[in-house]
């Protein structure tokens, strides 16, 4: 297959400040996680640890195989958000790997809140109930919460996609033959009862594990019984008395060991096999990425420079690299896996439009997944365009997306503007994950044309009226709507609200794919739906 | 009893080496491994893996806890230690054997008595072998410590007692200086051991190390499998090995075997072990016992036809070894080189990184002991060994002939390495003519040897061979990995964390 061949002068003044301004991004990164990590900070893990208990993080580092990676979801939820109270949404979700199988795992984090449940806090957790689903990974959820957040109940308990969806979720994947499996290693309060309750199979942990709808107070006030929350809904009385769960552990690490055994008798077999080949590494550095992707978002970069950094050899079939050229398409391997990419390399033209169209049909009728690297300011606008048709051409783009059932994977690494958003598989469009590297926008269009449509809509109010405004007044204008626009297509805004899967480095894309590209073989994808139209 | 699997508390090629002993014998092992090693050989070859921890070797090769508790999570009934790390550590064997386990070697009592140099030294005094004539009394005024040196005889070398490495150690060679440089050592032993206490031995200038390959069975009886000479050493590092030694007499040779056997009989040794000695002038000397496989194994394995690691584990099942009589006959000469990633132009720095392409000339009797391979990263936790290279032949001025061949042949992309370096030692005419003393590398490559200039199309031969690497060291990862899933994708198998 054509190797890529790299153009970079890394000794350029432009890579190294670009190099520069990435670097500067990813340490904010890296140290804003080091922030999420601590959790409900020292005092609080100090806490919970005198009770004999593993903090979340390191109970799901104990429960996968040693010395494996955990891809993480969503660190960034909450943040900036309920005046930062819950840092990561008090629980930690993601892919990890038991007795190699690939399993989501929920574990909540008592140090934040004692683990409850705020609206995002539900969203995250649906969102890798979601994943488990679409993958036919396996559940695990490390229960330690106290329900819902009670002041915030009208935002977390009554819709479709609020707290009682976990249940439903529940029952709907146990039917379909994906294991669901609880651990419960705290408390397990009213709605929270339902989680080990409607498990397949569950662990519940000496002393800190309770279960009870309704807690020792709530009892007290309703009968006038006085009992222990041990005798109410401990261990004992639920392995030996109830029934409700069938391990008895002695500590969190005795209760992560028989985990690993249910897991390991789960009997999951993969259901895709790809054609996989020997792994190579790509020929370029990953953090020469660093320098490429422009520091200025309006300055096109060769998005090819950055596929040569995450594909097996840096080799790239390129497919129409003649037609459409705003847009890359073309096959790959990621870690051995088959892989079909899309990368944006300017404006969407009908033509980009037509080609990724047939590329996303090639890869539907081969199976393979689907890659879009996304840096989309959106389809060109104009009197020529509109009269060809691009608006049909742009739908013929999103039907093909839409309907791809082979997993896609999305990568913002630039802007995610407007129906270029749609086109290259936003998260409207079902990706099995999307991710943002820290420099990475997204909003309906960019904030300089925001302002601008608005301040015409304005003008012309005005000019009814016979009015103006000056320059002055003008950017005046102009100035809120920028102001709102940054903080709200920030990748940290759109982390915080689940519009994402996480914040990535750059660096670790190639990873983060193979990892999602590895958990998607769990379930099959099912058959195509039709040939290939040749646009 | 026979093991069904085995545990491999080591790395690199030793651990390849111990793998192919047991899937030779139809034993499964299990790999104890860092997460620095899960590109390595070892690891695609082992049945099971277990990582024990992070690359610094004090968190996991050298974590006696963590070795235990693998085996045991591994479902192993035996431990081998293969060479350095734990392999002397008698503490780890008696963990080990409380834990249930076989531990392969010596029992952790034979270990302390022979490993410990007090203790081997006496035991040595008390079967009266030779050892270098020395003072380690108690009394060390500086007066004593003269006369003491004059009673040995110059030249005389001060040690720190507490010490190692060099530091406070002087050589005496007449008693004009002698007050001076004892009392320099002092001081230099108080400032950097924080005991001014030192030893006086002989001081060896020209001294040649030999070696005894010693075995006990599983009776208790212990034979030598003759020796080998591992004089080309550079900072106490050997780098050439040969079986048996050009520089013994038949005399020598059976006395010196004799005294092999009765030190290590006396402290009912079991299994393989080395005593080493020092010679000069047709004397000597005991200086210590190796209670582990050594990594120069392979020559005597070469030379005598046996395969050690085999016996290692027979005998730990209490089976026979050595049944026919015909390995205690010698035959023709072998030769080990130790392939290092370093860099010869620049006194042997290491140099890790990727390893490019990799390939070794195999033919008769040539063989290569081996933990990397293409697309494997030399990281720099560890020794940068990259193989070992043996050879065998009729004569020993043919085993150096061939030696020379192969190394040319042999080829590492990647890294640098010392292999101009073994064929500039292995052409040098005291090597070629067997004198070399411990002292020859200090002697005659003391400088770092001149780097050949290329022309621009060689320099851009090796530059494309560089980037053309063929990265195929993970390829076997998704089909060999029975520790973390028949299925699973190997991307899983670092410990990567997106946040």
């Amino acid at each position: 297959m054509e190797v890529l061949s790299s153009e970079i002068e890394k000794n350029s003044l432009e890579f190294q400040s670009n190099k520069k301004h990435m670097e500067d991004q990813v340490t904010v990164f890296r140290e804003r996680a080091k922030l999420l990590k601590l959790g409900g900070g020292p005092e609080l893990v100090k806490k919970h640890k005198s009770r004999g208990k593993l903090t979340a993080r390191e109970r799901v580092d104990s429960l996968i195989d040693p010395g494996s990676s955990f891809l993480e979801f969503s660190t960034f939820a909450a943040w900036d958000m309920y005046e930062g109270q819950a840092p990561g949404a008090g629980v930690i979700t993601g892919i990890g790997v038991i007795h190699g199988t690939e399993c989501v795992i929920v574990a909540n984090d008592a140090t934040v809140k004692g683990g409850t449940y705020f609206p995002m806090t539900a969203k995250k957790h649906l969102r890798a109930q979601e994943i488990a689903m679409e993958n036919g990974l396996p559940c695990i959820y490390l229960v330690d919460s106290g329900g819902a957040f009670l002041p915030m109940q009208a935002e977390v308990f009554p819709d479709k996609d609020h707290f009682g969806r976990i249940f439903f979720n529940q029952a709907r994947m146990s039917a379909q033959g994906i294991p669901q499996i609880s651990v419960v290693m705290g408390s397990c309060t009213a709605g929270g009862a339902y989680v080990p309750a409607m498990s397949d199979e569950n662990v519940i942990v000496k002393d800190n594990g309770t279960i009870f709808l309704g807690g020792p107070p709530l009892v007290k006030a309703a009968t006038g019984e006085e009992v222990s929350a041990q005798d109410l809904g401990g261990a004992l009385v639920h392995t030996e008395l109830s029934g409700v769960c069938d391990h008895f552990a002695e500590n969190d690490e005795h209760a992560i060991q028989i985990t690993r055994n249910i897991v390991a008798h789960l009997n999951k077999k993969r259901a895709v096999q790809l054609k996989q080949r020997p792994v190579e590494e790509p020929l370029y550095a990953a953090s020469e990425i660093y320098g490429i992707v422009s520091r200025d978002s309006r300055v096109p970069f060769d998005v090819r420079e950055v596929i040569a950094r995450i594909v097996d050899g840096s080799r790239f079939h390129e497919f129409k690299q003649n037609y459409g050229k705003t847009l890359v398409t073309g096959f790959a391997h990621i870690h051995g896996f088959p892989v079909g990419l899309i990368a944006n390399n300017g404006v969407l033209f009908s033509e980009s439009a037509l080609k990724a169209a047939h590329f996303i049909e090639l890869c539907e009728q081969r199976e393979v997944p689907l890659i879009f690297l996304q840096n989309i300011t959106g389809f060109m606008v104009g009197q020529k365009y509109e009269n060809e048709g691009i608006a049909k051409h742009g739908a013929k783009m999103v039907m093909a997306v839409s309907n791809a059932r082979v997993p896609k994977f999305t990568v913002v690494i630039g802007g995610s503007y407007g129906a270029g958003n749609y086109g290259m598989c936003g998260r409207a469009y079902g990706p099995r994950q999307l991710w943002m590297w820290p420099n990475a926008r997204i909003s309906v269009m960019g904030g300089e044309q925001a302002a601008n449509v608005l301040l015409t809509v304005k003008l012309d109010q005005m000019a009814v009226k016979g009015e103006t405004m000056t320059l002055e007044q003008q950017n005046a204008f102009k100035k809120p709507i920028l102001e709102k626009y940054d903080l709200e297509s920030s990748a940290y805004y759109s982390s915080a609200r689940l519009w994402d899967d996480g914040i990535i480095d750059p660096a670790d894309t190639r990873q983060v794919l193979a990892l999602g590209i590895s958990a998607s073989l769990n379930k099959a994808w099912g058959p195509a739906q039709q040939g290939v139209f040749r646009m | 009893m026979k093991f069904k699997r085995i545990a491999i508390a080591n790395r690199g090629e030793v651990a390849v080496r111990i793998i192919r002993a047991c899937e030779e014998l139809g034993i499964e092992t299990v790999l104890l491994h860092s997460e620095a090693d899960v590109g390595t050989r070892a690891y695609r070859l082992a049945d099971k893996k277990i990582c024990i921890g992070p690359a610094p070797t004090a968190e996991s090769y050298l974590n006696i806890e963590a070795n235990v508790n693998g085996a045991l999570a591994g479902g192993a009934e035996a431990i081998h230690p293969g060479f350095g790390f734990l392999s002397e550590n008698s503490h780890f064997a008696r963990k080990v054997i409380e834990a249930g386990l076989v531990f392969i070697g010596p029992s952790p009592e034979a270990t302390e008595t022979l490993g410990d140099k007090v203790s081997c030294k006496n035991l040595a005094k008390k079967l009266g072998l030779p050892l270098v004539p020395g003072y380690e009394g108690e009394d060390q005024s500086v007066e004593k410590l003269i006369s003491e040196a004059e009673a040995i005889g110059y030249p005389v070398i001060v040690k720190a007692a507490a010490g190692g490495g060099g530091r406070g150690m002087k050589i005496l060679k007449n008693f004009s200086e002698a007050r001076e440089l004892i009392e320099s050592a002092q001081r230099e032993a108080l400032s950097a051991f924080g005991s001014s206490k030192v030893f006086l031995e002989r001081y060896l200038d020209r001294a040649k190390h030999i070696e005894f390959q010693i075995f006990g069975d599983a009776t208790g009886k212990v034979v030598h499998l003759f020796d080998r000479e591992c004089s080309v050493q550079r900072r106490h590092q050997k780098i050439i090995e040969e079986a048996l030694s050009p520089s013994l007499t038949v005399d020598l040779r059976k006395r010196m075997g004799e005294c092999a056997v009765a030190i290590t009989q006396a402290a009912h040794y079991r299994g393989a072990g080395t005593v080493e000695f020092l010679l000069q002038d047709g004397q000597f000397y005991l200086m210590e016992v190796n209670t582990r496989l050594q990594v120069e194994h392979p020559v005597t394995e070469e030379v005598l036809g046996v395969d050690l690691v085999k016996a290692q584990i027979l005998t730990a099942q209490g089976d026979p070894v050595f049944i026919d009589r015909a390995v205690f006959q010698p035959r023709g000469h072998s030769i080990e080189c130790r392939l290092y990633a370093e860099n010869p132009y620049l006194g042997g720095v290491p140099s890790t990184g990727m390893l490019g392409r990799v390939h070794f000339p195999e033919g008769p009797r040539r063989r290569f002991e081996y933990g990397f391979e293409s697309g494997d990263e030399i990281t720099p936790y560890y020794d940068p060994m990259i193989s070992k290279v043996i050879v065998w032949d009729e004569t020993r001025s043919r085993a150096i002939q061939k030696m020379i061949r192969v190394l040319k042949d042999t080829t590492v992309f990647g890294v640098h390495t010392n292999i101009p370096y073994l064929i500039e030692i292995l052409s040098h005419p005291e090597f070629i003519q067997g004198k070399m003393t411990t002292r020859f590398i200090e002697t005659y490559f003391a400088q770092p040897i001149a780097e050949p200039s290329l022309t621009d199309a060689e320099k851009f031969f090796v530059e494309e061979a560089q980037r053309r690497v063929p990265r195929a060291g993970t390829q076997n990862l998704t089909s060999s990995s029975a520790s973390i899933g028949d299925e699973v994708s190997a991307v899983w198998m670092k410990s990567w964390r997106g946040v």
